[in-house]
């Protein structure tokens, strides 16, 4: 009798074991798949060339493939979110954890998290529709899509994930903490600023990371927003992101064009895994300093 | 021991899965018993050939239809290599290529409509015009009859068949300067409709009431200008053959299909206009 339990517990076993290799499976597939089939491209294009060209020209009689248009505007779009959407977010996020009222606490909190519910197709939607003709009107510009129009949907699309990490890191601070400072005579904003925030930075970098995170992985709001053109970034000018420049030419591209999307793709990908071990990084200390 | 039996069970498991998908490979392989068509070509008939390929499929159970989007050049030559049943071209043939045996069947016209905000005073615009403002040459409104602004030039992204198309008939491949490149037609068009300054191209069968099409050279884009050649942002959908050699008994059925009457409300529901 024991040992048919022992049988079945193996087999169940056994059956997680399978569901973990799964996910971990589908990561190595991609990842060997992005390095093997955007290698060659990089080799017959050069490094450099690749990262450092400032023109693309794709489909060209000429064709050059420089992506330094699309790697600077993937870290200045994702730059500005962070300037905007951080102070925004972390604001957000002390007055939810500590100042709200717990009723207008739920209210708040259900919509922050509509927010992160809305598809990024909507935001770009809206982004076309009502931040484009609105950046033309206000700045007197010919045409309003630009890198500003992308990192103002980008901040509004990582407040949710900003504001939620960082909740949970300031309610996880001691309350005893909070309690001494406020015997010690100090106001309840003093408190929060100096003692709260402090004893959470560490879950509230997590919060900017994770929001770096998000900002330069998303192309379908952008793309709609930024206009395209692979111009150097500046500020008011129509920009291509290291997303959208894999999205928009993929459909029908073909040969070293189709090799040099993928190339771009494992460009991102290691810009994702570098943010991803930063992440982790902060939530390891994060889990130190709580013990 | 415990360890390797869960191992064993995952491995088994694990297995079980491409066993299953080996069986579904097979399925397909004698599933495709019947007639093949193979075609290759431009990718800006995608749209329409792939429509007349699934009912084409539908009315003929049994047959395969292949289209692999290649571009027209690699189209026409895969056709004079014998690579393929029927190459599909987005431009008319050049008198070398007619030259070396290949021959013409026009399948459909498709026509490229500019269009503006429906604010725009400009109603008119040449060819040549057309040109210049997409490259750079012209850049305010006022140069062409319009209002005192900057041109907000509006395309399609790199490799696009309605870009190609129309870079192509302008004569302004690789030069043009696009403040946007969008995706899909429908971009373009809430674009030029959200923009007084804008000017973009879509398929005609696209156009809304949202934007205005211009006349071109005085002429209006409809089905019966571009039909009779007198709207010029046109060009042809061609059905690319080997004269002389007989095409394969399916091959032949589906281009039969493909220029009779009964295809022509698939040609036009695909966008473009049919000349049958």
């Amino acid at each position: 009798m024991k040992k048919r339990s022992q049988v079945l517990e193996t087999v169940v076993h056994g059956v997680f074991l399978l569901l973990g290799l799964i996910t971990v499976g589908c990561v190595l597939l991609i990842s060997v798949y992005l390095i093997v089939s955007g290698i060659p491209a990089i080799r017959q294009i050069g490094l450099v060339p690749f990262l450092f060209g400032k023109t693309w020209a794709s489909t060209a009689a000429e064709p050059s493939y420089g992506i330094l248009p699309f790697i600077l505007t993937s870290v200045y779009g994702t730059a500005g979110a962070i300037v905007l959407g951080v102070p925004l977010g972390f604001l957000t996020a002390v007055y939810l954890a500590k100042v709200a009222p717990p009723r207008l606490k739920t209210v708040l909190e259900s919509a922050v998290s509509l927010l992160a519910g809305i598809p990024s197709v909507v935001y770009g939607l809206v982004g076309m529709l009502v931040l484009v003709p609105g950046i033309r009107r206000v700045f007197h510009l010919a045409d309003g899509a630009s890198l500003l129009a992308a990192i103002i949907v980008l901040a509004i699309m990582i407040l949710p994930s900003i504001i939620k990490v960082s909740v949970t890191a300031l309610e996880a601070v001691p309350p005893e903490y909070e309690d001494a400072s406020l015997a010690l005579g100090a106001t309840p904003i003093e408190t929060y600023f100096k003692i709260s925030v402090p004893a959470a930075k560490s879950g509230i970098a997590a919060a900017v990371v994770l929001g770096v995170g998000r900002a330069i992985g998303e192309a379908m709001a952008v793309m709609m927003v930024s206009g395209n053109v692979p111009n150097m970034p500046t500020l008011f000018q129509s920009v291509r992101f290291l997303t959208t420049a894999v999205a928009s030419e993929m459909s029908y591209s073909g040969g070293l064009q189709r090799q040099a999307l993928f190339s771009i793709a494992l460009v991102l990908f290691l810009f994702i895994m570098l943010i991803n071990a930063t992440l982790n990084f902060f939530l390891k200390r994060n889990q130190e300093g709580d013990k | 021991m415990k360890k390797i039996i869960t191992i064993l069970c995952a491995v088994v498991m694990a297995l079980s899965l491409f066993a299953g998908c080996g069986q579904k490979a097979d399925d397909n392989n004698t599933a495709a018993a019947g007639g093949t068509v193979a075609t290759d070509g431009s990718t800006s008939m995608e749209k329409v050939i792939g429509a007349l390929g699934e009912s084409f499929m539908e009315a003929n159970s049994g047959t395969t239809f292949t289209y692999n989007p290649t571009g027209s050049g690699s189209g026409i030559q895969a056709v004079s290599e014998g690579r393929c049943d029927i190459g599909l071209s987005s431009r008319a043939l050049k008198d070398d290529e007619k030259a070396s045996g290949l021959k013409e069947t026009t399948l459909a016209l498709d026509g490229i409509a500019i269009i503006v905000n429906p604010q725009n005073p400009v109603q008119d615009l040449t060819l040549e015009q057309i040109a210049k403002i997409y490259t750079g040459e012209i850049t305010n409104w006022k140069d062409v009859g319009g209002e005192d602004a900057e041109i907000v030039r509006i395309g399609r992204e790199a490799g696009s068949g309605t870009r190609d198309g129309f870079e192509s008939i302008t004569d302004t491949k690789d030069v043009c300067q696009y403040r946007q490149e969008l995706t899909s037609t429908g971009d373009v068009i809430a674009t030029v409709s959200q923009n007084p300054n804008a000017i973009g191209y879509a398929s005609l069968a696209a156009i809304k009431d949202s934007v205005k099409a211009l006349t071109v050279n005085g002429v209006a884009p409809t089905e019966a200008t571009v039909k009779d050649g007198t709207y010029l942002v046109q060009r042809p959908f061609v059905l690319v053959t080997k004269e002389g050699a007989a095409l394969s008994e399916t091959a032949q059925k589906f281009f039969d299909f493909a220029t009779s009457a009964d295809a022509a409300s698939i040609i036009s529901a695909a966008g473009a206009v049919p000349v049958a």
